[in-house]
C-alpha cells in the first residue's frame, strides 16, 4: 500500500535535475531581470558616496519636480478613491442593465498606452484642440501647465481603486447592509459602519497602487508637460532631463526616490495580500476541520 | 414590467452613485477618447492613408509589433518557468522571489528605462560582457526587446500562478498510474489545462508592450527607420505640431491593442463555454 503511494508520488513529482534546472532558471531570471536593475539604481546614485548623493538634491528644480509630483498624486489619488467607492457601490449593490459593459469602460484607461493618454488631453485642451481657442481667449492654460499634468495623472490612475473594490463588494453582496438598514441605520451610517470596514484592505491596496502609478507616470505626463524646467516637470520627467544631460549621478539619485517608493509599495502590497489570505483561511477553517 | 432596467433594492443611493460614476467616467475617459477618434475622422481618407503608411511609420510598426511579439513569447517561456517553480517547489527565498515578481509594475517606467540602459550599455555591468561577443544590447532592437520582457514578465507569472495552483494533481496521478511518463503527462494533461492562462498572459504582455514608452525610449536609441517605436513617433509628430498625424497613429495603435484585448475576451468566453458544455 505504502509502496504504491510513493510510486504515485514519484510519478507526479519532477525529477531532481529538472527541479534544479527550474529553480536555477527562476533565480537567474529574477536576479538578472528584476534585482539587478533595482541594484544599479542605488549603486549609480551612491557612486560618490553619501556626500555625492545628497549633493544631487542640492538643486531647486529637483525640489520643484518633487513638489509637482506630490501635487499631482494628491489630486489624482483622492479623486479616484472617491470615484472607486461611488462606482463600486453602484455596481456591486445594485443590478442594472449594461453593468458588465460599464465595468469594461472603467478598465479602459489600462488598455490605452501612456502616450495616447496624454495625447487625448492635448486634443481637448491644446492650442489646436477642441477647447483651445476658448481657453486661450479666457487666458486659461491646461496643456504645458500643471492642470494638464494632473488630468493626465487622473486618467492613467483612473481604474486602480475601482477595480480592487468592485469584485470584492460583488462577492460580499448586500445582506449586511440590508440588515443595518432594517435596524434603522441611515444610508450614510450603513456605508461608514458596514461597507467601508468590510473593504478597508482592498481599498488600501488600490490606493497604494494608484499612488505609485500617479507618482511614477512618465509617458502621459511627458506629452502634456512641455518640459518647462522648474514649472511643469514632474520627478520622472526631471529624471529624463538629467539623464539626457549626462548628469547620470543626479538622475539615479532622483530615480532612487521613486525606486524606494516602488519597493515600499511592493512591501505593503505583500503584507496586505498576506493578511487577506489569513482572513480567507480563517473564514474557511470551520468547514475544513469538520469531523468525518 | 417584463423588462426592467434595474431590479428593486432596499439600499439607497443608486441614482446618485450611478450618476456620479457616469459623469466622472465621461469627463475623464470617454469624451477625451472620443475627441481622438473625432479628430482622426476629420482627416480626409487619402491623407490619412499617407500618414499611417509612410515608410518611417511602417518601419516603426514592424519594430514595435515584432519586438513586442518576441518579448511576449520570451515572457511566456520565462514566466512559465518562474510560475511553475513558485507553485510546485519549496526552496529558500521563494516568498521573496514571489514578492519581487511585481517589481516591473512598481518601478516607474522611466526609472526602469534608465536602469536597464545603464546595465546593457557597452560600459554597463551586463553590456561589457556582451560587447566583446559582438552583441549590441543597448540602442538596438535587442535592447527594446529586453525592456519589453521586463515589462511583460509579471503579466504571465500572475495569470499562470492561479491556474497552476488549481491543478489538483489527481489527473496527473491518473495519467501516471496509467503508465504515462512525466513528459507525456506534462504534454497531454498539464499543458492543455494551463494553456488558456498562458495565452492570456502572453496577450496581456503583448498588449502592454505595443503601447510601452518609458522603459523603452532610453534603451532604444530612437534612430528613425531602425530603433524608433511607434509611441515615440507619436511624441515626435506632436513636437512638430503635426497633431493630425499623431492622432492617426494613435488610433492605429489603440485599435491594435483593443483587438488584442478583444481576442483575450473571446478566448476566455470560448473556454468558459467549453467547460459549461462538459458539465
Amino acid at each position: 500500500m505504502s509502496a504504491t503511494l510513493t510510486d504515485k508520488r514519484r510519478a507526479v513529482r519532477d525529477p531532481h535535475w529538472l527541479r534544479g534546472l527550474m529553480i536555477g532558471g527562476t533565480l537567474l531570471a529574477a536576479g538578472l531581470l528584476l534585482l539587478l536593475p533595482l541594484a544599479v539604481i542605488f549603486i549609480e546614485a551612491f557612486r560618490d558616496g553619501w556626500r555625492g548623493y545628497l549633493e544631487s538634491f542640492n538643486d531647486p528644480y529637483a525640489w520643484q519636480a518633487i513638489r509637482l509630483t506630490i501635487i499631482a498624486a494628491a489630486v489624482a489619488v483622492p479623486l479616484n478613491l472617491v470615484f472607486g467607492l461611488v462606482a463600486s457601490w453602484a455596481i456591486a449593490k445594485f443590478d442594472f442593465f449594461g453593468k458588465s459593459f460599464l465595468i469594461s469602460l472603467i478598465d479602459l484607461p489600462f488598455a490605452v498606452s501612456p502616450v495616447i493618454s496624454g495625447l487625448v488631453y492635448v486634443l481637448m485642451f491644446g492650442l489646436q484642440g477642441w477647447l483651445g481657442p476658448w481657453l486661450s481667449a479666457n487666458n486659461l492654460q491646461i496643456i504645458f501647465a500643471a492642470p494638464g499634468i494632473i488630468l493626465a495623472t487622473v486618467f492613467v490612475t483612473f481604474p486602480f481603486v475601482a477595480r480592487e473594490l468592485i469584485p470584492l463588494m460583488q462577492e460580499q453582496g448586500s445582506e449586511e447592509e440590508q440588515a443595518a438598514l432594517s435596524l434603522g441605520a441611515s444610508g450614510w451610517q450603513t456605508f461608514w459602519r458596514v461597507t467601508l470596514p468590510n473593504v478597508k484592505w482592498a481599498l488600501l491596496y488600490g490606493v497604494i497602487l494608484c499612488n505609485a502609478r500617479a507618482m511614477g507616470e512618465f509617458g502621459a505626463v511627458a506629452v502634456v508637460s512641455g518640459h518647462i524646467r522648474g514649472k511643469t516637470n514632474t520627478l520622472p520627467l526631471h529624471i529624463e532631463l538629467l539623464y539626457n544631460e549626462y548628469n547620470s549621478r543626479a538622475a539615479f539619485a532622483m530615480a532612487s526616490l521613486l525606486a524606494l517608493l516602488g519597493v515600499a509599495t511592493l512591501a505593503v502590497k505583500t503584507i496586505i495580500e498576506w493578511r487577506l489570505r489569513q482572513v480567507q483561511l480563517a473564514s474557511l477553517e470551520p468547514s475544513t476541520v469538520e469531523p468525518s | 414590467m417584463a423588462f426592467k432596467l434595474k431590479s428593486r433594492s432596499v439600499l439607497p443611493g443608486f441614482g446618485l452613485t450611478l450618476g456620479l460614476t457616469l459623469t466622472y467616467l465621461s469627463l475623464v475617459v470617454l469624451i477625451p477618447l472620443a475627441a481622438l477618434f473625432l479628430k482622426t475622422a476629420t482627416i480626409p481618407w487619402d491623407r490619412l492613408w499617407l500618414m499611417i503608411s509612410e515608410p518611417r511609420v511602417v518601419a516603426s510598426y514592424k519594430l514595435t509589433f515584432g519586438a513586442s511579439l518576441v518579448a511576449a513569447a520570451v515572457s511566456a517561456l520565462l514566466g512559465f518557468i518562474i510560475a511553475w517553480t513558485l507553485v510546485r517547489y519549496r526552496f529558500p527565498g521563494r516568498r521573496i522571489i514571489d514578492a519581487i515578481i511585481d517589481m516591473p509594475f512598481a518601478l516607474p517606467t522611466a526609472v526602469s528605462g534608465i536602469a536597464l540602459t545603464a546595465l546593457l550599455s557597452k560600459n554597463g555591468w551586463i553590456g561589457r560582457y556582451l560587447e566583446p561577443l559582438g552583441i549590441k544590447a543597448a540602442f538596438s532592437p535587442l535592447g527594446i526587446t529586453i525592456a519589453l520582457v521586463f515589462i511583460g514578465l509579471p503579466f504571465v507569472v500572475r495569470t499562470l500562478q492561479p491556474a497552476l495552483e488549481e491543478l489538483d494533481g489527481e489527473a496527473e496521478e491518473a495519467a501516471a498510474s496509467l503508465g504515462a511518463s512525466r513528459f507525456t503527462t506534462f504534454v497531454r494533461v498539464i499543458f492543455p489545462s494551463i494553456l488558456p492562462a498562458l495565452l492570456t498572459g502572453f496577450a496581456l504582455a503583448f498588449a502592454r508592450a505595443i503601447g510601452e514608452y518609458g522603459s523603452v525610449v532610453f534603451i532604444a536609441g530612437n534612430m528613425p527607420m531602425k530603433t524608433e517605436i511607434t509611441s515615440l513617433l507619436i511624441v515626435t509628430k506632436l513636437e512638430q505640431f503635426d497633431i493630425a498625424a499623431a492622432s492617426a497613429l494613435a488610433v492605429v495603435m489603440l485599435l491594435a491593442s483593443f483587438a488584442v484585448l478583444l481576442a483575450i475576451n473571446v478566448l476566455q468566453w470560448r473556454i468558459a463555454k467549453r467547460y459549461r458544455g462538459v458539465m
